[in-house]
């Protein structure tokens, strides 16, 4: 290519700088971590980076591409601090370094690098990791337990077997097993008033974290870092059928709100299907996209057999991506009216 | 209040026009030796009127259009000519075009000027006249004004748009020549709308440029006319032919349409004042104004005479010492100078004197990372990114499923994109390859038929001795004695009778009878036509002539016609 072509201007954007904003905007849910959990989660987010860019720069040096260049792009960090927040806190420490390596290694690489992955690489990790390991994976701690930063890292280290704390399962999992147990006898009304679990809208503690990441989505947003379309037909998704089964029977499926504050629906809704690379590029491909993962998101983890769904669904869409892109080209400029 | 429309996509690049507008517009200087391409507008080649050793006049024609779709080009000063060769043009190829080479005498003397009073004329004179005036399309399309101002035959036209937007960045010679010469432009537009007839005439002024759009509407005003001045919203690029009708009237022109079928018409405000004074002053286009700025210390508009080279505008704007290149054009969709011989051309609205600092040489191109920013960016609501993978895999049958060519290479998609790939280069080379793919198959198509033809030919020649033999046989045996004594040539010089030959002759008589036949069928539609199906025709070759032949209209001013930033 002529280097002197036009345009000679250009806006001052680069995929580094899209990933340091989306870094940015992860921050006030790290901050939430922190409050709840203490400095471990900066542990994690460390052996999570560091395994990253190691795979990348070993990827990067086999296929010969400019390792300065490419990671700097800040692009296998931002996949590395996905899989931190989005695995249990406090999870064996080998368990987060196979799955940023799969992500990077298989998810990434193998599929030709920096934006030729059709799947979102985080959300592997996720699926492989709660498919090989689906104890450790669903094993997260409980926010009332006390131990001090020392255990924790004992935790995770495999020094401690376990805290007793640890078997605190998510809140959305105990709405589940509760429901399970009480054979449509217990309400869900009756379940979430033990507000020590579930807090006020989507689980103690746990709902400051996907406040965290709402209000980082709506910076990324504001900034013009993510569009509208992804995150909100995916919140549609969720809210439209979490909602429509709450109506239909209260007692039995909680409400949208405590969907929206649970598990990884904000996480999901802000960093996870908005990823470019393995989601859909036009305006309806994305609110169909959007709005399909939030769907079965929600079916997965009310019906499903694993305590969340984003992963699954948001992989299912990724795979429905080119089917979803062709039908949906919009129309040009001029060519409006016609087919 | 006028209610505007609004175009998808679009960018606000910072403008960087207040240096140049500072000072009113100044006459450069005569050069000594001036570089007049004959070949300055979109269409045909004109051929040279004058040989080398000629004395020429000032305004005097150099070059005669050679059919519709082509434009005059005239002496700029006096003097002699000195070549007609190959010169290098302002033309981002760097390959040399025919020029008129002419020595100044310095003593600028006209030719007999020649007003007309166009209100007394036909229609169709008055666009001859245009024609041998040289008028083409100023805003950098350079399309010949005059093959533009018919209206369709079934479509009324509706609004004439005159467009004075300039969008691009650095650019302000069109501001300038509005802010002095509103009347002349006002009307020159007037000639416009005598021709085309239209419902209204709206001019189109990016809302960045309040002088120009005041001294438009008191222009307006001067002249008694009922143009309506609009300041549309400055957003790159409001200022391309079909954003400014779609602002203005709402209207989409793709590009399997031509402006006239949706009722509509766009000229550039510089395009209009050369036509007026082409008609009222007998003035052909010999100059133009060029916004010289950039990294220099005397940004300003210059009149500059057609064919002068660009270093002898050098000393005009005092380049700073990190000057590495001059870029015609904006920089959105301008390009490399390839030299300081290169003359200025009738297509040359802007030359800006480029640095490190002012144009950063580019970053490394990343892989794209489907963003979508190129395609909320795009104002013809294409799908770079699809574009780009195409042409990029070299499928190129998918680039047009994708609409390659209703891009006009504004630049919008490169100027957002993250990982800085030059989308528009790759546009650029797939629509190219296409045309090379055309042009061979047409090629292959073309030499088939010769093959064919002299397949025929020697069929028929063959038939035709057969017929012959067959009649010579024939003849033999009607009088088999008279034969030998008539001729007096020995026998082996006459074929053997042949039993067969007369079945081959009745054979070949048949093919004959066949092959005459077809003929007859084929229409022969050259023939005794009226001028207008000839102008015609010429009108459609010369819009295919682009996508034929990119050696005679490069693959820039092709997109320009389609731009019809005019
Ligand atoms: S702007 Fe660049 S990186 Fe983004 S989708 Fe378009 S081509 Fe790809
Ligand atoms: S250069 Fe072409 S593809 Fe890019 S924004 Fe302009 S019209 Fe769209």
């Amino acid at each position: 290519m002529n280097f002197t072509s036009p345009p000679y201007l250009t806006q001052n954007v680069s995929v580094r700088r899209i990933m340091l904003q989306v870094l940015a905007a992860l921050l006030p849910a790290i901050g939430v971590y922190l409050w709840l959990l203490g400095p471990i989660v900066l542990v994690q987010l460390a052996i999570a980076t560091a395994t990253a860019l190691a795979a990348e720069a070993v990827m990067l040096k086999l296929v010969d591409k400019p390792l300065g260049l490419f990671l700097g792009d800040g692009s296998a960090i931002v996949t590395a601090w996905l899989i931190a927040l989005a695995f249990p806190p406090m999870a064996p420490w080998w368990l987060i370094v196979v799955g940023v390596a799969f992500a990077i290694v298989v998810a990434k690489h193998l599929y030709g690098g920096l934006g030729q992955n059709p799947f979102n690489p985080a959300m592997i990790a996720f699926a492989v990791c709660i498919v090989s390991f689906p104890a450790l994976m669903s094993r997260w701690p409980s926010l009332n337990m006390d131990a001090s930063f020392a255990d924790h890292v004992a935790v995770m280290f495999g020094q401690l077997p376990r805290l007793d704390a640890m078997n605190g399962a998510t809140p959305l999992d105990t709405l589940k097993t509760a429901l399970k147990l009480g054979e449509g006898q217990v309400s869900v009304g009756a379940i979430l008033a033990d507000t020590r679990i579930f807090g006020r809208m989507g689980g103690h503690g746990w709902e400051w974290v996907a406040a965290a990441y709402l209000a980082g989505g709506l910076w990324l947003w504001q900034r013009k870092v993510i569009g509208w379309h992804l995150p909100l037909s995916f919140l549609g998704g969720m809210v439209a059928l979490s909602g429509a089964l709450w109506l239909w029977n209260p007692a039995q499926f909680a409400s949208p709100l405590f969907h929206l504050f649970s598990g990884g629906t904000m996480l999901g809704a802000f960093f996870i299907v908005t990823d470019p690379v393995s989601g859909s590029t036009t305006p309806k491909g994305k609110l169909i996209f959007g709005f399909a993962a939030g769907l079965i998101a929600y079916l997965i983890r009310v019906f499903g057999g694993y305590p969340d769904g984003v992963a699954f669904s948001v992989l299912l869409l990724n795979l429905c991506v080119p089917l979803i892109d062709l039908y949906t080209q919009p129309p040009i400029f001029g060519m409006k009216g016609e087919k | 209040m006028f209610s505007l429309f609004k175009f998808k996509g679009g960018i606000k690049p910072p403008t960087y026009k207040a240096d140049s507008v500072r000072f009113p517009i100044a006459a450069a200087p005569v050069p000594a030796q001036l570089i007049v391409p004959l070949h300055q507008s979109i269409g045909g080649q004109p051929h040279p009127l004058v040989q080398a050793g000629d004395r020429v006049r000032k305004g005097q024609r150099i070059g005669a259009p050679d059919k519709w779709i082509s434009s005059a080009v005239h002496a700029p000063t006096s003097g002699t000519v000195i070549a007609i060769e190959e010169r290098l043009a302002a033309h981002p190829s760097g390959l040399p075009t025919l020029s008129v080479v002419i020595e100044a005498d310095g003593r600028d003397e006209w030719i007999k000027r020649q007003p007309v009073d166009y209100g007394r004329l036909e229609p169709e004179q008055v666009r001859e006249l245009l024609r041998d005036a040289g008028v083409v399309g100023l805003g950098g399309a350079v399309f010949p004004s005059h093959a533009k101002l018919t209206a369709a035959s079934d479509v009324p036209m509706e609004e004439l748009v005159i467009n004075g937007a300039e969008c691009e960045p650095f650019m302000s010679c069109d501001d300038l020549l509005m802010r002095e010469r509103g009347e002349d432009i006002v009307r020159g537009i007037g000639i416009f709308r005598d021709l085309l007839q239209p419902k209204r005439v709206l001019i189109g002024i990016e809302d960045n440029k309040p002088e120009a759009i005041a001294a438009m509407q008191a222009a307006v005003k001067a002249v008694g006319e009922n143009f309506e001045v609009i300041a549309v919203p400055t957003l790159y690029p409001a200022g391309g032919a079909k954003q400014l009708i779609r602002v203005l009237t709402g209207k989409e022109i793709p590009a399997s349409k031509r402006s006239p079928d949706l009722g509509v018409q766009c000229f550039n405000v510089a395009t209009a004042y050369t036509a007026w004074r082409a008609i009222a002053f007998g003035e052909p286009v010999i100059s133009r104004i060029v916004t010289l700025t950039g990294n220099v210390a005397q940004p300003r508009n210059w009149e500059v005479l057609l064919g002068t080279p660009l270093r002898d505008l050098v000393p005009l704007m005092q380049p700073k010492a990190d000057t590495n290149r001059y870029v015609m054009g904006g920089p959105m969709m301008g390009f490399d100078m390839p030299g300081l011989d290169a003359p200025i051309v009738k297509a040359t609205n802007c030359i800006i004197a480029s640095s490190p600092a002012i144009f950063p040489p580019p970053a490394p191109e990343m892989p794209c990372i489907r963003c979508g920013a190129c395609a909320e960016a795009c104002p013809h609501e294409l799908q770079p990114l699809e574009l780009y993978w195409f042409a990029r895999a070299h499928n190129f049958g998918k680039t047009q499923e994708y609409n390659l060519f209703d891009c006009i290479e504004c630049g919008c998609c490169s100027y957002v994109c993250p990982s800085r790939i030059p989308l528009v280069q790759y546009f650029r080379f797939a629509k190219s390859e296409i045309w090379a793919r055309e042009r061979e198959k047409e090629n292959a198509d073309a030499a088939r038929e010769r093959f064919e033809l002299r397949n025929e030919r020697e069929e028929r020649e063959k038939a035709e001795k057969a017929e012959r033999l067959a009649k010579a046989a024939a003849a033999r045996v009607a009088a088999p004695t008279q034969q030998p004594a008539d001729t007096g040539q020995p026998a082996t010089e006459q074929p053997a009778f042949d039993p067969d030959a007369a079945k081959k002759a009745a054979i070949a008589a048949a093919m004959e009878r066949a092959r005459k036949q077809r003929e007859q069928v084929k229409p022969k539609n050259t023939d005794e036509l009226t001028v207008a199906q000839r102008k015609e025709i010429a009108e459609i070759e010369a819009r295919r002539v682009p996508l034929q032949e990119p050696q005679n209209a490069s693959n820039a001013e092709i997109q320009r016609a389609q731009r019809e930033e005019e």
